[in-house]
C-alpha cells in the first residue's frame, strides 16, 4: 500500500499504543505494552499484510526490549513494534511464531541469548547455544562480558 | 519408542558434504519420501553482534564485512546506512555510485558462484567450471578497486574508503562487456537444456503463501512470485537513478530460482555499467564526528536477499546494540515448506536452491566454553607448528626455510 494509506491504517490502532515515534518519513516505531504485542503484530501482518523482517532483543539494563520489525515494501517503510519487558527475573512475552512461522527461529535465539520466555511458542528448544551450554547463562546480556 | 512408531532419519551433516559448511539436516523419511526435516545450525559461532558492542562505530564495518566472505559489501552497507540514519548524514553522490558498483560486482560474482555450485550439485560440472571461470575477472576488478578480492571493507559511515579511479573506468566497462556476453551464453546453455528443465522444474516448490509466512527474501522470494527487492522498494546508493528491472518468476520451483539468478546477473551488469558511465565527480566521503543517541534500521539487497541491520546508539562512540539479520536466516527455515513430500534425490538441490550461507546465519556470542579451557592464539600456533614438525618427521620431509624460496 502507499505510504499515505499505511499512515491512515496505523492511526486506527493508535489508541492501543503507548506512543508512535517517527525517526524518518519511512521509519516508524510503535511502542506498546507487552500484552498487546501479539494483537498489534497480527494487525500489521494479517490486516495490513506487512512483511515480517526480524526481531531484535535488547538488554536495556533496567528492562528487556523486544522489537519486531516489519516492512511495507510498496513504500519502503520499516514499521517496528517495540515492547518493554520490565520483569528482569522472569522475562516473558507472547510468541508471534504461531502467527508468523518466519519468527520461530529468532524467538528461539532471543530465548537462548537473552533468556526471554516466549509463551505459546511451538518449539522453544535451543537454536544458537550448544546442548552443553550451562542453564541460566545468557551471553547477550550486558552482565556477560566479552 | 515402540517399533511401530520408529521412523528412519537420514542425516546430512553436520559438515555438509557438498556445501562444505557446518549445518545439519535431519530428514525423516518414509521410503524415498521426506516426511519431516529438522535443521540444526550454530556449529560455528563468532559472536559478531556481541563483539560489535565492543568496537567503535567506524571499526564495525570491518567486522561485519567478515560476517560473510561473499556478501562482504552488503553487510557493512546495511550497517552504515543504519548509522547514517541515526546521525542524519548524507554521503556525497560519488560515494553512492561507488557503493552501487561494488555491490553489483558482488552480486555478479555471488550469483555466478551459485550457478556453478548448483551445476555441481546436479552433476553438471561443465556449468561449474564455466561459471567459476567467468566469475574470476569480477574478483580481480574488486581487488583492483578495493585492494581485496573479498572482505572489501570499502564503505564507511559518511561514504567510501576507496574511490573507483577514473582511469580504471575503461577497464571495468570492457570486463563488464565480456562478463555480460559470457553470462548470456551460460544462461542460454542452462535454460535451453532439456535435461535441466526435466531435473529442476516442479522440484522443491515454495508457494507464494508459504514464502510470505516464512518471510523469505531475495531470489528465494522472487522465484516464488514475491517481487520484493530493497534496491527498488527502499532505494539506497544510486539505484533510484539507474534503469533496471526487478526479476521475478511465479513458479516457486528450483528452476524459477535459477532463472531469477541468471537474469539478475545480467541486470547487475547493466546497473554496474550505468553507474560507471554516470559516476559523478567529487569526494567519496564526508567527515562524521559524532553519532548522536538514537536508533536506525538499514537494509540492503544482498545477493541472497535482504540484509537487515538495526543499530542503537546512546551517544557514546560504540553501538549499544547491533542486530544483524542475514537473508539465509529467514530463507533456510522455508525448507519445511519446500522439502516435505519431496524425494530424497531432489532435496539436496532444493536445499541448495536458496543459496544458503551459514556463516551469515550464525553470529551470536560464545564467550566461555562451559568450563573447558580455551586455547589462546599462541597456544594454537604452537600446537599447529608442533603437529607440522611431527608430520614432516614421520614422512621424512626435508627441512625448508623461508630463504629457500
Amino acid at each position: 500500500m502507499k505510504q499515505e494509506e499505511l499512515d491512515n491504517r496505523l492511526s486506527e490502532i493508535e489508541g492501543e499504543l503507548l506512543g508512535v515515534e517517527r525517526t524518518a518519513d519511512t521509519r516508524i516505531f510503535l511502542s506498546c505494552e507487552s500484552e498487546k504485542v501479539y494483537a498489534v503484530c497480527k494487525f500489521l501482518f494479517e490486516e495490513l499484510q506487512l512483511r515480517f523482517v526480524i526481531s531484535t532483543g535488547v538488554d536495556a539494563e533496567h528492562c528487556f526490549e523486544v522489537l519486531h520489525h516489519f516492512t511495507n515494501d510498496e513504500s519502503g517503510c520499516i514499521v517496528t513494534v517495540k515492547a518493554m519487558i520490565g520483569d528482569r527475573e522472569t522475562p516473558e512475552l507472547e510468541s508471534i511464531a504461531p502467527l508468523i512461522p518466519g519468527a520461530e527461529w529468532i524467538e528461539r535465539e532471543m530465548h537462548d541469548i537473552l533468556g526471554i520466555n516466549f509463551r505459546n511458542h511451538p518449539n522453544l528448544r535451543r537454536l544458537i547455544l550448544d546442548d552443553d551450554w550451562p542453564e541460566g547463562v545468557y551471553p547477550l546480556r550486558k552482565d556477560v562480558k566479552v | 519408542m515402540s517399533q511401530a512408531t520408529r521412523k528412519p532419519v537420514l542425516a546430512v551433516g553436520p559438515f555438509h558434504p557438498l556445501q562444505e559448511e557446518m549445518e545439519f539436516f535431519q530428514l525423516t523419511v518414509d521410503g524415498e519420501i521426506v516426511t519431516d526435516i529438522d535443521v540444526r545450525i550454530s556449529y560455528n559461532h563468532r559472536g559478531i553482534e556481541k563483539l560489535s558492542e565492543t568496537l567503535q562505530f567506524d571499526q564495525v564495518p570491518f567486522l561485519v564485512s567478515r560476517i560473510c566472505g561473499i556478501c562482504s559489501a552488503s553487510h557493512p552497507l546495511a550497517y552504515v546506512q543504519a548509522v547514517e540514519e541515526i546521525a542524519g548524514v548524507t554521503p556525497p553522490e560519488r560515494a553512492l555510485y561507488v557503493r552501487t558498483i561494488i555491490n553489483e560486482l558482488e552480486r555478479i560474482h555471488s550469483h555466478l558462484l551459485w550457478v556453478g555450485l548448483a551445476g555441481h550439485f546436479i552433476g553438471y560440472d561443465t556449468v561449474f567450471m564455466w561459471a567459476w571461470k567467468y566469475r574470476e575477472p569480477v574478483l580481480d576488478l574488486l581487488e583492483e578497486i578495493t585492494g581485496n578480492r573479498n572482505n572489501y571493507g570499502n564503505v564507511k559511515v559518511g561514504g567510501c574508503r576507496e574511490d573507483v579511479p577514473d582511469e580504471l573506468k575503461p577497464k571495468i566497462l570492457k570486463e563488464l562487456d565480456v562478463i555480460e556476453k559470457k553470462t548470456e551464453m551460460l544462461t542460454k546453455a542452462v535454460l535451453d537444456d532439456p535435461i535441466i528443465h526435466a531435473r529442476l522444474k516442479g522440484v522443491g516448490v515454495l508457494t507464494k503463501e508459504d514464502g510470505v509466512k516464512f518471510a523469505v527474501t531475495g531470489p528465494t522470494a522472487r522465484g516464488s512470485g514475491i517481487d520484493i527487492d530493497v534496491r527498488h522498494d527502499d532505494p539506497y546508493a544510486a539505484y533510484a537513478d539507474l534503469d533496471w528491472s526487478v526479476i521475478s518468476q511465479p513458479e516457486g520451483d528450483v528452476f524459477a530460482k535459477a532463472v531469477v539468478r541468471l537474469l539478475e546477473t545480467i541486470e547487475a551488469v547493466k546497473i554496474a555499467r550505468q553507474a560507471v558511465q554516470k559516476l559523478p565527480k567529487g569526494p567519496v566521503a564526508v567527515e562524521v564526528k559524532e553519532i548522536p543517541p538514537g536508533e536506525g534500521c538499514g537494509h540492503a539487497e544482498a545477493p541472497r536477499g535482504e540484509t537487515f541491520h538495526y543499530v542503537r546508539s546512546d551517544g557514546g562512540n560504540r553501538p549499544v546494540r547491533h542486530k544483524v539479520r542475514a537473508p539465509s536466516y529467514v530463507n533456510v527455515p522455508s525448507f519445511r515448506a519446500s522439502c516435505i513430500g519431496e524425494h530424497i534425490a531432489d532435496v539436496t538441490i532444493t536445499l541448495a536452491a536458496v543459496d544458503p550461507c551459514y556463516s551469515c546465519t550464525e553470529r551470536i556470542a560464545v564467550v566461555d566454553s562451559h568450563n573447558k579451557i580455551l586455547h589462546d592464539y599462541d597456544e594454537l600456533l604452537r600446537l599447529s607448528r608442533a603437529k607440522t614438525a611431527q608430520l614432516k618427521k614421520e614422512i621424512g620431509a626435508p627441512e625448508m626455510k623461508l630463504e629457500d624460496f
